[in-house]
């Protein structure tokens, strides 16, 4: 193993020498990642192992560290939203909305009706796509390639859907304060009643694969699982925390954005393991469903999708050219010349992982005097090399694709 | 095989006889060489999960000839780096990329990887090409896997016309000693 | 029934005296003061106290007032939630700019250990008994604690960008 992953003095390697089993076999350390293939990103794990079992583990992480709050407190409120973008890839309108939320909070704007449910919308949309991703992954890593590619392929729906709202596939950077940069077309909702149609069929098909599947389940059953306590203590959140039946959801405990407007359950599971951690995702994108079907069915008429701030809310490009009044503020805000109240901010949303907070401190400049992410994905990776002990080396990479850490959001 | 609608790629010039075809070197081994690259994805953030979309049914880089994902750097011809490469990363990124057999390509996808994109920090690296050589770059944050199919394009185009001596040549070897690439 | 901003104060009052001040409403978070000798004891206590029930620690980071006198250029910001009564609280304790330190409170909440790695990482604050105190997003080798308002954003070495077109103060070149 190279030095530059392992130094030579490094403590494992003491043990490895001073122990040595009673039939006289050798322990072993075993450097997994930053590149392994298996584990989805950038992880670095250094395990003692005896044999195929994982005795200690130490994990390395800030391999894509970024600077994320660092950036924030030098760009201004309406840049930050490419930022949030990039922590978790996956769902990254949560992020987005999540942002702007933590702006209207500060700012005391209320949104209309139908922004808000068009944000629902939105948001439930990525949370199916960020627990597809995660759900067929596992499936990719116990041996299951063929769901991977099959609901992969709706995720190419959900993309064709933000691209309709917003213009892009990944990193949306949708919205501003107040509501959305533009109405939905048509064509979005029309977008939307056909994934509506086909991925329910599609997805009962991909959980049939799993759900009773005997290699899956020895696969998963008892594999990572974790206690309610230790995952509080840990401060696991978000579908992990569900499944070791603990049921605190954000959205629920503080509804955000119309929420408790909806009528939905919060699944949670029993064991804490990697099955029932693949479970409440499962259920969870059903409620996403409703959530969303319930959000289109009592969708207020009209076409409004912003609130009027034009304060905050940057004008339409066309209006910036021809009118007067739509250039001043254009450049108020883009200057930088708009109010904005001194205070401390804290505003969770429930995101693909957990309670993704923002933790805005502002000292009525442009930009934000200490913005602080809680990402949800960093807090509770520290407990995998707990999780990790004693399991099979295979085990570790299905423990760590069923936790769902994105890289992105745990370096931020 | 006239009804079949396989594609098949075509044949690069030279002089055909009875029961004999005559061509350069050069041009076969490109050929074989640009229609088998198998990538190895360095994927560190969002850029991967478009190389994913890439790799899936609907845009299927296996229309390419580079389905075969090698995640070992010793198998592998043409290098992914997809998403940020932090200050931390670069050697790892240089150590995989010295592991790789002659001859290696290496595409920078999307804006991180070519240049640390909007990332102009303490803690990211300003582009990869400072680590090691870059042959094609995808521009993009991040780019639609159409732009990442170019780009695999792209780079067939310039491995088709690669000299089968370029790779001693002592132009490569300065290019390999001005990164201290042994 | 809805834990009270007056139960937490009188409660914490009554425990701690003078230690802990300035109570608040920011928002929809109650906020409060404590000198930082006592953040252990502080957090134990809205931890265990039968009518607190603070279970959760939701954030843990600091922020940095470089012009502020030197004993509160540093502010520690704790972040709790009572999942019973669904109620937060924000804890604040300022600390030294020169020599920031404070006790760790990582074997109160496990989660803690890593975000006071990371605050350790951005900010230098040195957290008394924790386990394993070092760097965890940057490199083993800087020396720099990022974060802090006195460091650029942009690293001053790399020779790219000539920060003379970027409307920067000249960094390099």
């Amino acid at each position: 193993m190279s030095e530059l992953l392992l130094p030579p003095e490094h403590r494992y390697a003491k043990i490895m020498k001073e122990k040595l089993n009673d039939d006289g076999s050798e322990l072993s350390i075993l450097n997994l990642g930053p590149t392994h293939p298996a584990t989805h990103g950038i992880f670095q794990n250094i395990l003692l192992m005896d044999g195929e079992r994982i005795l200690e583990a130490e994990p390395t992480i800030g391999y894509i560290h970024r600077a994320f709050e660092k950036i924030a407190e030098n760009r201004p409120f309406y840049q930050i939203t490419p930022l949030t973008d990039r922590m978790n890839y996956c769902s990254s309108p949560i992020n987005n909305m999540g942002w702007w939320m933590t702006l209207e909070k500060l700012l005391d704007i209320e949104v209309p009706k139908r922004a808000q449910y068009l944000r629902v919308i939105v948001m439930e949309l990525a949370r199916i796509s960020d627990h597809l991703i995660c759900n067929s992954i596992l499936g990719v890593d116990t041996g299951a390639f063929t769901g991977f590619l099959y609901v992969f392929q709706f995720r190419e729906k959900v993309y064709e859907i933000y691209e309709e709202i917003c213009g892009a596939r990944l990193t949306t950077n949708m919205g501003r304060i107040g509501g959305f940069e533009r109405d939905w077309s048509p064509e979005a909702f029309r977008k939307l009643d056909l994934f509506l149609e086909e991925f329910p069929v599609a997805w009962k098909e991909f959980e049939n694969l799993f759900v009773r599947n005997r290699i899956f389940m020895d696969r998963t059953i008892n594999v990572g699982a974790i206690t309610a306590e230790e995952a509080i203590s840990y401060g696991f959140t978000g579908p992990n925390l569900r499944a070791a039946g603990v049921d605190y959801d954000v959205r629920v405990a503080q509804p955000y954005s119309s929420y408790e407007d909806f009528d939905f359950i919060v699944p949670v599971g029993k064991s804490g393991d990697t099955y029932d951690r693949f479970c409440v995702r499962n259920a969870e994108v059903w409620e996403s469903l409703s959530i969303i079907r319930q959000a289109l069915a009592k969708m207020p008429a009209g076409n409004e999708y912003h609130a009027e701030v034009p304060d905050y809310y940057l004008p339409p490009k066309e209006d910036v050219y021809t009118s007067m009044e739509s250039l001043i503020y254009h450049f108020k805000i883009v200057m930088g010349e708009v109010p904005v109240p001194v205070a401390e901010i804290y505003h969770p949303v429930e995101g693909g992982n957990g309670e993704l907070g923002f933790y805005l401190v502002t000292d009525g400049s442009r930009t934000p005097y200490r913005l602080h992410f809680r990402r949800p994905c960093f807090i509770y990776y520290q407990a995998y090399p707990d999780m990790i002990k004693g399991a099979l080396l295979s085990d570790a990479i299905v423990i760590l694709s069923s936790l769902n850490v994105i890289a992105g959001e745990l370096d931020a | 095989m006239s009804n079949s609608n396989i594609k098949i790629v075509e044949a690069p010039e030279g002089y055909v006889g009875e029961g004999f075809f005559a061509t350069k070197l050069n041009d076969v081994v490109g050929l074989a060489r640009a229609n088998s690259l198998w990538p190895l994805p360095f994927a560190t953030s969002c850029c991967g999960i478009e190389f994913m979309a890439t790799m899936g049914a609907h845009y299927d880089i296996a229309r390419f000839g580079s389905e075969r994902l090698s995640f070992s750097p010793r198998q592998s011809d043409m290098l992914l780096v997809m998403g940020t490469i932090s200050k931390k990363m670069a050697p790892v990124l240089r150590q995989v990329y010295e592991q790789m057999s002659e001859p290696r390509w290496v595409i920078a996808v999307g804006a991180c990887a070519s240049s640390g994109g909007i990332f102009d920090t303490y803690s990211v690296l300003q582009g990869i090409d400072k680590v090691i050589p870059v042959d094609v770059y995808v521009p993009g944050c991040p780019p639609r896997p159409e732009q990442i199919l170019d780009g695999v394009m792209k780079l067939q185009e310039l491995v088709k016309s690669e000299s089968v001596r370029r790779r001693s040549s002592p132009e490569y070897e300065a290019l390999m000693a001005s990164y201290n690439i042994k | 029934m809805a834990l009270e901003n007056t139960v937490i104060q009188d409660k914490l009052t009554e425990t701690f005296g003078e230690n802990v001040f300035h109570f608040n409403q920011e928002k929809d978070i109650f906020s409060f003061e404590i000198t930082a000798d006592k953040i252990t004891a502080v957090i134990l206590f809205l931890k265990n106290d039968p009518i607190l029930r603070f279970n959760f620690l939701t954030d843990l980071c600091a922020i940095h007032y470089p012009d502020n006198e030197v004993d509160r250029q540093i502010t520690m910001v704790y972040h709790m939630h009572n999942w019973y009564d669904n109620k937060r609280v924000k804890i604040k304790a300022f600390i030294n700019g020169d020599k920031p330190e404070i006790k760790t409170i990582c074997n109160i909440f496990k989660s803690a250990n890593w975000m006071e790695r990371e605050t350790y990482d951005f900010y230098g604050v040195d957290f008394i008994g924790h386990p394993q105190l070092k760097r965890i997003l940057n490199m083993d080798e800087m020396v720099s604690f990022p974060m802090r308002k006195e460091f650029p954003l942009e690293d001053g070495g790399r020779t790219d960008k000539d920060d003379r077109f970027f409307g920067r103060t000249i960094d390099n070149c």
